[in-house]
This record gives structure tokens, C-alpha cells and sequence, in this order.
């Protein structure tokens, strides 16, 4: 895996560049001005609306500040919003249905995905036309997808419960995919899952695309068994891609919003009511702005926090 | 160098277009945008202000927001001082938070100057779309579209006489639009899986959205009836026992078994769009919503006409409904506020008023509603008259939204997702709302 | 990539595996397609018949979904209706059918054009930006590189949330809520971290030796970039723009909460199309419908490059 330079290695390489000769900085702007002229707007830019931003974030949290009325006088409150909020029975509740909703769309899309991936890089006739069209659910707008799913929900008059009850011969009202209980949680997963698995599968397709021929030829002399070669080849080359699917998936449907949010509100009650959405009702809703303040920071530390171990574990997954 | 010029070129196009206004109609006259929900009410309105436009010569805009998003962005358009409304139709229990925080213009010195009398519109609807604090004259709002829950009902199949005579037999008296939540129950159960001309109907549509305040506008009708007081009467803020007493939990879980016993599937997140289009495919046979809806139900190529009729809602011990309707107000950070406060001198004459409730829109002005042809005029006239009478609203307070998100859930989690029991779903709601109210330093 | 070429005789898969392999994935393919395509015939389904029950298969197509999406109409009386001239054009006999009058157009057109806007200049200036980044970084000695590259990099697993708040205060204080500028910078910064560690991986490929040659011919940095980098990391752009613009296009968070009604896009707008009832549902199918189309094009334009740019550069030839 010598050709491969993900984010997390590339940190390595990016002081290996050689200065240039010196004698050729003479005319137009020297070469150090033009490095900083190139990268100041971006980190400019990052540092406005990031990490300002962010700071800002860290003193609101510890303020009672609402930004829905500021007359009202700001007082500092230490660290209150922070055990309120774990100490709320209902934030872990939405963590819960966080965890849920992560670690299965996770499980499923990776499965899903990459099993497609293997396929396709069989390269069957008309492969690439096909993996366009698998492609297609993730270029949606998660906005539409929220919206028209709750439309194939519908038990009456929604494909969804037809496809079901024609397959199953159970009656399409007797169920109710958004407004169940017990099936909620699962009506977003496989929306997610719906909409999602083309992503993984792309980047695994990248992880066996990227693995040299030569190393199957050579087991192939070693008559290597298929099942040898998958376990002992395949899946190891293509580990470091399947981990960074899971990273980015993983991020992001953890500050899952808008797909949920428009499918069930969160409910029924607050079966589905994952954190993000929590986080917008306080935020801009109710406009306890201190209070959802913490409650990003308590967010974004989480997210941080799992992904700064899972890249260590991936570096070391690639080292090998 | 060419490929670079065009680069430029391109940056700079971009930057000329981003700095053009999106707004090309401000150069030619004066224009109003006026915001409000997306519903019927509106399309009336849009209809009644062209005769603002012909004599003012001013424009108007409009900007049409769905109930469910309706708070959501406005109170966010409003929170970031936005300049998008010039002239608002803001809920009810928005006008305590808005006159607190300064999105409103203050109309009393307007009202005075112009003759406007608070006298001349219906105390109930001054009382709740206009006033802040309530019962003090400070307005903030011109009453501008008066509504409660109401409840329709499929006249055609009421009056069948094989139902007429199956109803009779098995609860004794005739198959009638109910006077107690009782009845309306039986009434619901009676309908429940019925085949009617080859299709399978439903007892009752009620109020159960998660997302905005769609349960909450629904439970509290029932709630009210049984006895659920918001606070202490005589000790402002005091909700223990009030808001959980024994007859509110009765109440709740009497909502919760018309839920279970009466609703089409599928009805776990429906407000009063998802219930029109129940009503509308014939698949209830009764249906609670806004009296807003119902000139445009009674016009309906479906069920209007004959087939629909109104009543109010059911009492049981008590007897009142939720009010809805709306104040229309001057947004503080517009840069027309004169060409606002002219829109709603022109709205607020009498003969404007009639011609608004001819249009479909509910005034609230006496001229209309105590003409004595007022009751006769449309066959939902005389229920909303009563219902205006016996309204309730929900807290007004500047924390409007915090108290209404905590009902939300609590209900929600009791009626749709089984959570818990009424008298617990109850008990963490006062929890919720002390929270609230100590938070703000009320008690 | 090394399977597209070369004798690789021993590793090609069997006919019959190559079979049972496009069965399987054809099958996946027609069942995730389902949804989109029940969105795309939507669209040609009137409002009655797209919430019939059982869902109905067979249909005599219609506009009036499309029309609906244009247009704001409102419901007059049949005497109403008698006294008005002809209809002149066929979206207002449409209308006219159902008891309508056109009133006017709707605002699905302005959102779609906020959207080509925000999204475009966005990807525009976040690949713009990009790219010069990645050029200083990938050819001169930066000090703190790493650092700064890392810090980069972090912004993307930032979660918008933990930043929503201050920038909607900040939006708020210095006017930019609901208005292009501020959404197009809000995306590029989301956009930027991406590309520019996507557009370092593939400069980092481009040989120093041209641009050393062109400096020795006596062109400048600038010149030598432009003239000799740029057209060498085309392929990198093309593959960077395709993430940039899937994400700026479909953006919902942020554009519902920043923008109102001068510079709002259309992902917040097409799940408010409501029609006398609820959602017009044949209006939201049309809307998502011609929503998608720029993308798939786009995509499908630039397909090739998807795969390099999906794992930040990460495959190398």
C-alpha cells in the first residue's frame, strides 16, 4: 500500500518538499509571497467561519444567553449548562436513538456496499452504466429524500406498505413505518441505508481498484485458493478504505438532521429524536442558545474525540 | 495569459452578481411584503388586497409559509431582525414575545390617531391576538383573522337512513353531530372500518403532529372540557395541580382511546393539512380543525355543499376550544413601516372588513359579526360565533415556544408512542414548564 | 488502476461469475431505483390519482404536477369560471379543468436560480481556493505545513451544529442572513477543507520538472502555474467540483435557517409545495425531479473522476 495517501498520511509527506532553487525567485512575486498570497484567503476564510465561530460557541455555553431576547441580562453560569444536560434523562435518550441510527446504517451500508463493490469490480457487461444508476439516491437532496419517503410510508396510499403487503399478504394499513414504535427506528436506518450504501460502495470500488494485479498473479501461482485470496488479500488491501467509509459515514450520521428530521419529526414522541434535532429544537426553537451552546460543544467533543482514536487505529491498520 | 483573463473574468462576473439585489421590483414604486401561513385564508387575502393596491398604489408581495414551518421561519425572520415582512400575520401566542423583544410596532398611538377602537372588534379576539400584557391596552396587533378548533362532519352519511336506524338501536338516541366527547367517541367507533359505497371509512381525523404544535392545538379541546386549568387562577404561575389534576389526566387519556379507537392509519403526524386531505378523500367521517378551512371545504367539488356540516366541540364537564386566529402587525425593522401601518388603516374599515368575510377570511370587526345577518350568512357563522365565546389559548408568554415544544413531547410521547402513563406524561410537563418559568425569573 | 491494462489473464474473472455478478448487482440496482423512479412518475400524475389507494400503476400522464410547481393558482366558482374569456394557453386550460385560475408564477423558478447561484459560485470559489492551496503546500516550504494542513483538515469533521449558532448571530449582525454572499461563503468554507486536500493529492502528481522547465524558459511562478499546473490537475478539478457541488446543491441545514425569502435555495423550499390539502404531491415530484437534474448531469458528465475524488485522492494510478 505504498501508493495510497489518504488524509491521515499525507501529514507525513506534506514537509518532504524540497525548496526551490533560489536563483529562480527573481522575477514577478518571490516564492514566499506567493505561498502565503495562495494560502492566507483559505485559512482566512476557516478561521472566520469555523474556528471563530467555534470559540464563540465555547463562551456561550457557559451563559445563559438566548438569542431570542437580548434584553435580557447575561449572567455567566460555569459549568451548569453542562450538567444539566448529562444529567438530563432525555439528551441520553436522544443519544441512544443516536447510537441506534450509527452503528446500524453503519453496519448495513458497509455490508451492502461493499459486497456491490466486490461485484461490480468483476466488471460484468455494462458495470460502469450500472454503477451510475446505483449512484443516483446519494445525489439527492437529503430535503427530498425526507419528504418523499414519508410519502412511500404512507400505509394507504404509499408504495412502501403496497410493495410490502403484496409480498407478505399482510394487510398495508395494518402497519405504520414512521408512526410504529417499534418501527421507527428502523424506517430511518433503511432510508439512510437507501441512500447511503452507494457512497461506501464507491470508496471500497476505489480501495480494489487500487490493489496491483500482480499480487493476485502471484497467488494464483501459489494456487492460493479464491476464499484465500479474498481473506488474505482483498479484504486486508481494502480495509483501510472500508474503515474511512466508516469514519465518514460515521461522522456524518452522527450530526444526522435534515433526512430524519423531515421523515418523522422525531417522533413518534421521541422515538427518533436524534440528537441533532434535539440540538436544533433547543438552539432554534426554544433559543436557549447558552444551553444548546454546551450542548454542541458536548456534540462536537464526541465526534472529535471518537474520530481522533478511530484515525489512530486507522493509521495503524495501514501501517501494517 | 488568456486562460487567466478568463478566470478573472469569471470571478468578477460572480461578483457583480452576487452584489445585484434579488429584489428587481424595488426600483419600479412602493411595495409591501406581507407574510402569513400558505392556506385558504391567504388566497382570500391576496384577492381582498388588490383593492388595497388599486387605491394606495403600492404593491403587494407575499410571502406564504405551510403551518407546519410557519413559526419556525418567522420567528427566526423576526429573531434575526430580518427586513423580509413588512407587514405579518404572527400567531396568537407570538405577541407576548414580540412586543417584548421589539418586532412589533406598538399600535396604540397609530389606533388613536387614525380613530381605530379596540371597542369595535370582539373582546375575545382583542384579548388574544392583540393585547400585551393581557387585559392592558397596549396592542400590538389589529385582530385581523378570528379562528378556533371547530369539527366537521359528513352530513350525507349522518342522514342515511339504514345508519339512522343501526346507530338507534345500539346507543338509543339518533345518529347526530355529538354534544359531548363522549358521544363523539361512540360516534367514531360507529364509523370505524365501515364500508361505505364500497370503501372502507374512519371514525374521526384528530390533531396529532409532532413537529410544530399540531397535538397540542388538538389535546388541549379535550382537556379544557375535563377541567385542565394552565395555572392557579388566583395564583399566577402555580401549575401543580392544575395542569396534573385528576380531571386533566382524564382528559388526556380521553384523547389518547379517541386516538386509538377512531383515526384512519397512518395518522401519527397529522395537522390540519393531513386531516383536509382525509376529509376531502372521504375517508372520516368527522374531522376536527381550524374554522379558517371550512368556507373552502363548503365550496369543496366533493364534500361540500349538502354532503358537509359543522358543529362545535363537544363539551364534557366543562365546555370551551382552543382559539387560533391570528393579529396583522407592523414588523419594527421594515423599511416601510408607513406604507405597513397604511396597509392596516385601510384593512381595519368596516367596509373592508365585510368584504374580507364574503372573501372567506374570519373578521373580527362588530360591524360584521353583529349584523344580524351575520348567523345566516354561512352555514358555520352561528358555530363560530358560539365557539369564539368559549375560547382558550395557550400561554402567550414571550417563552411561548419552549412551553409548547415541552407539550409537544410530553403528549406526543403519551398519546402516539405510548410512553408512560396521562398522569405521568402530565407530571413532567409541569416539571418542564416550572423549569421554564424559573428560568425566566417568574417564579 | 493498474486492471485496465496489461496481461492479466490469471485474475479475470469467469464468464459465469461475471454473470451471476451483473444479475446480482442489476437487481440491487432496479430495487434502489424504485423510490426515484416513483418520484419521477409522480410528477407526471394528477393530484387525485397520486394519492389513490392501492397506489395506482396505470395512468393517463399529466403536467398539471408541473404546472403546479410554476404557477400559484386559486380556486374559483364555476360562475366564475363561465364568465371568463377563453383560455389562451394550455397550462391555463390545465388549471381551468380543476376549477383554477392562474394567479401567478410560483416562487419554485427563484429558488431554483438561488440555488445555481449559491451552489456554483461556491463550488467555484471553494475549488478556486482550493487549488491555490494546495499548490503552495504541495511546491513551497510552508512553515508549519503539517499544522496547518492538519488544521485543515479538522474544520471538515467539524459538525456544522457545533457552529450553526454563532454564525447565525454572526449572519445576523453583519447582514448577510438570507442573502447570497453569506451562503456562498458559509459553503465555500465547508467546501474548502475538501478541496484542498483532494487538489494536493493531485499536484503533488503533476511532475516539478515541467514547471522547472517553464521556469527556465522564463516564465514566472504565476505563469508557470497557470500555463503548466493548471491543465495538468484539470482531472483533479472536474473530480473535486462534482463533491463540491453534491453538497453545496443539496444542502438543507444551514439554507433552512439562514435564508428566508430573497436568497433562500430550493431544498428548503420543495418540502413546503403545498397544494389545497396537504403537500401537492405531484408538484413535490416535479420539484425534486428537475432538482436532480443538473446533478445527475453534472455527474454523469464527470463520472470518471469520481472514484479519485471520493477517497480525498487516496487512489493513485
Amino acid at each position: 500500500m505504498t501508493d495510497t495517501s489518504g488524509p491521515v498520511v499525507i501529514r507525513d509527506r506534506a514537509g518532504a518538499v524540497p525548496a526551490p532553487p533560489v536563483a529562480r525567485v527573481i522575477r514577478g512575486l518571490s516564492d514566499r509571497a506567493i505561498a502565503w498570497l495562495f494560502i492566507a484567503p483559505t485559512i482566512l476564510l476557516l478561521l472566520a467561519i469555523n474556528v471563530f465561530p467555534l470559540i464563540w460557541t465555547i463562551r456561550l455555553s457557559f451563559t445563559n444567553y438566548r438569542a431570542n431576547k437580548p434584553n435580557v441580562p447575561l449572567r455567566w453560569l460555569g459549568l451548569e449548562n453542562y450538567t444539566s444536560i448529562l444529567a438530563d434523562p432525555d439528551v441520553w435518550q436522544a443519544m441512544q436513538a443516536t447510537a441506534h441510527f450509527v452503528i446500524w446504517t453503519i453496519l448495513l451500508e458497509v455490508l451492502f456496499g461493499f459486497g456491490l463493490a466486490l461485484l461490480i469490480d468483476k466488471k460484468f457487461r455494462g458495470h460502469s452504466f450500472w454503477t451510475t444508476v446505483i449512484l443516483l439516491p446519494m445525489m439527492l437532496s437529503p430535503a427530498v429524500v425526507g419528504t418523499f419517503w414519508t410519502f412511500l410510508f404512507q400505509p394507504q396510499i404509499g408504495l412502501f406498505n403496497y410493495v410490502v403487503a403484496f409480498l407478505t399478504g399482510i394487510d398495508p394499513s395494518s402497519f405504520q413505518m414512521i408512526g410504529d414504535v417499534p418501527l421507527a427506528p428502523w424506517a430511518i436506518v433503511l432510508v439512510d441505508t437507501w441512500m447511503w450504501t452507494p457512497y461506501v460502495m464507491l470508496i471500497c470500488l476505489a480501495g480494489l481498484r487500487s490493489i496491483p494485479n500482480y499480487i493476485y498473479e502471484a497467488a494464483e501461482v501459489d494456487r492460493a485458493s479464491k476464499w484465500r485470496q479474498f481473506w488474505s488479500i482483498t479484504l486486508p488491501m481494502v480495509l483501510p478504505f472500508l474503515m474511512l467509509a466508516v469514519l465518514f459515514r460515521g461522522i456524518e450520521n452522527f450530526k444526522m438532521f435534515d433526512m430524519v428530521n423531515l421523515l418523522t419529526s422525531g417522533g413518534p414522541g421521541s422515538t427518533t429524536e436524534l440528537a441533532s434535532i434535539t440540538l436544533k429544537r433547543e438552539a432554534f426553537e426554544k433559543w436557549r442558545t447558552g444551553y444548546s451552546s454546551a450542548f454542541a460543544i458536548i456534540l462536537f467533543v464526541t465526534v472529535f474525540g471518537a474520530a481522533n482514536i478511530y484515525v489512530k487505529a486507522l493509521n495503524k491498520v495501514k501501517q501494517r | 495569459m488568456g486562460r487567466m483573463i478568463t478566470f478573472a473574468g469569471a470571478l468578477a462576473a460572480g461578483a457583480i452578481a452576487i452584489g445585484l439585489p434579488t429584489q428587481s421590483a424595488l426600483a419600479q414604486g412602493k411595495t409591501l411584503t406581507l407574510c402569513w401561513a400558505a392556506w385558504d385564508p391567504a388566497n382570500a387575502l391576496v384577492e381582498l388586497s388588490k383593492d388595497f393596491t388599486a387605491k394606495t398604489n403600492i404593491q403587494m408581495k407575499y410571502e406564504f409559509v405551510p403551518w407546519t414551518n410557519y413559526a419556525d421561519r418567522f420567528l427566526n425572520e423576526l429573531n434575526s431582525k430580518g427586513k423580509l415582512c413588512d407587514v405579518i400575520i404572527g400567531d396568537s401566542q407570538w405577541i407576548g414575545g414580540a412586543a417584548e423583544n421589539g418586532h412589533y410596532v406598538k399600535l396604540n398611538e397609530f389606533f388613536d390617531k387614525e380613530g381605530i377602537k379596540m371597542d369595535d372588534f370582539m373582546p375575545a379576539t382583542v384579548l388574544g391576538y392583540a393585547e400585551w400584557p393581557k387585559h392592558t391596552p397596549n396592542y400590538w396587533a389589529l385582530p385581523a383573522m378570528g379562528d378556533a378548533v371547530g369539527w366537521t362532519y359528513r352530513k350525507d352519511w349522518f342522514s342515511r337512513p339504514e345508519l339512522q336506524a343501526e346507530f338507534k338501536k345500539k346507543y338509543g338516541r339518533d345518529l347526530a353531530p355529538p354534544a359531548t366527547w363522549t358521544e363523539l367517541k361512540q360516534v367514531g367507533e360507529f364509523f370505524q372500518g365501515r364500508d361505505i359505497d364500497g370503501k372502507k371509512v374512519y371514525g374521526a381525523y384528530i390533531f396529532t403532529e409532532r413537529g410544530s404544535e399540531g397535538i397540542t392545538m388538538g389535546v388541549t379541546n379535550a382537556l379544557y372540557d375535563w377541567g385542565f386549568q394552565y395555572d392557579n387562577p388566583k395564583k399566577p404561575y402555580q401549575m401543580d395541580g392544575f395542569v396534573n389534576s385528576p380531571d386533566a389526566v382524564a382528559g388526556l387519556e380521553f384523547y389518547k382511546s379517541v386516538y386509538k379507537c377512531c383515526t384512519p392509519p397512518g395518522m401519527t403526524n397529522a395537522y390540519m393539512q393531513e386531516g383536509l386531505d382525509a376529509f376531502k378523500s372521504g375517508q372520516v367521517a368527522m374531522m376536527m380543525n381550524w374554522f379558517a378551512f371550512f368556507p373552502g371545504l363548503y365550496k369543496d367539488p366533493n364534500v361540500g355543499g349538502d354532503k358537509i356540516g359543522f358543529f362545535i366541540n363537544p363539551g364534557e364537564k366543562q365546555h370551551a376550544t382552543q382559539l387560533g386566529g391570528q393579529g396583522i402587525s407592523v414588523v419594527s425593522y421594515s423599511d416601510h413601516k408607513e406604507d405597513a401601518l397604511q396597509y392596516i388603516k385601510w384593512f381595519a374599515q368596516p367596509d373592508v372588513q365585510k368584504h374580507w368575510w364574503a372573501l372567506g377570511g374570519y373578521s373580527c370587526h362588530k360591524a360584521v359579526l353583529n349584523d344580524p345577518s351575520f348567523p345566516t350568512s354561512a352555514p358555520f357563522a352561528k358555530d363560530f360565533l358560539k365557539s369564539m365565546e368559549m375560547v382558550v389559548d395557550f400561554w402567550a408568554e414571550p417563552s411561548y415556544a419552549e412551553l409548547l415544544l415541552d407539550m409537544q413531547k410530553r403528549v406526543h410521547d403519551y398519546v402516539v408512542a405510548d410512553k408512560g402513563t396521562a398522569k405521568e406524561a402530565l407530571d413532567l410537563l409541569v416539571k418542564d414548564w416550572e423549569k421554564v418559568f424559573k428560568e425566566e425569573g417568574k417564579i | 488502476m493498474s486492471g485496465r491494462t496489461g496481461a492479466h489473464s490469471v485474475v479475470e474473472p469467469s464468464p459465469l461469475t461475471r454473470r451471476i455478478a451483473g444479475a446480482l448487482v442489476i437487481c440491487y440496482a432496479l430495487i434502489a431505483i424504485v423510490p426515484l423512479l416513483w418520484i419521477f412518475v409522480t410528477g407526471f400524475k394528477t393530484p387525485p390519482d397520486s394519492i389513490a389507494y392501492p397506489p395506482k400503476m396505470m395512468f393517463t400522464p399529466s403536467l398539471e404536477g408541473y404546472v403546479n410547481l410554476f404557477t400559484t393558482r386559486s380556486r374559483q366558482s364555476p360562475e366564475y369560471m363561465a364568465s371568463l374569456p377563453p383560455a389562451e394557453t394550455w397550462y391555463d386550460r390545465l388549471a381551468r379543468s380543476r376549477n383554477m385560475v392562474i394567479a401567478g408564477p410560483s416562487k419554485y423558478g427563484q429558488r431554483f436560480v438561488n440555488s445555481l447561484v449559491v451552489a456554483f459560485g461556491s463550488t467555484i470559489l471553494a475549488v478556486s481556493l482550493g487549488t491555490l492551496t494546495a499548490y503552495a503546500f504541495s511546491r513551497f516550504r510552508v512553515p508549519l505545513a503539517d499544522d496547518l494542513m492538519f488544521f485543515i483538515l479538522s474544520t471538515r469533521m467539524m459538525p456544522p451544529i457545533a457552529v450553526a449558532i454563532p454564525i447565525y448571530l454572526m449572519y445576523r449582525s453583519l447582514g448577510l442572513s438570507d442573502t447570497w454572499l453569506g451562503m456562498i461563503l458559509l459553503y465555500t468554507a465547508v467546501n474548502v477543507s475538501l478541496a484542498v486536500w483532494l487538489m494536493k493529492g493531485f499536484i503533488d502528481e503533476i511532475p516539478r520538472e515541467y514547471e522547472e522547465a517553464a521556469l527556465i524558459d522564463g516564465y514566472t511562478r504565476l505563469q508557470a502555474f497557470y500555463k503548466v499546473v493548471l491543465p495538468q490537475a484539470a482531472t483533479g478539478i472536474a473530480a473535486t467540483a462534482i463533491f463540491c457541488l453534491i453538497f453545496a446543491w443539496n444542502e438543507y441545514a444551514f439554507a433552512a435557517l439562514l435564508t428566508s425569502g430573497n436568497a433562500q435555495t430550493a431544498p428548503p423550499f420543495i418540502p413546503t409545495i403545498i397544494g389545497e390539502g396537504g403537500l401537492d404531491w405531484p408538484a413535490v415530484a416535479a420539484g425534486a425531479s428537475l432538482f436532480l437534474l443538473p446533478i445527475v448531469v453534472f455527474t454523469v458528465i464527470l463520472r470518471k473522476h469520481l472514484l479519485r475524488g471520493i477517497t480525498f485522492g487516496a487512489v493513485r494510478k
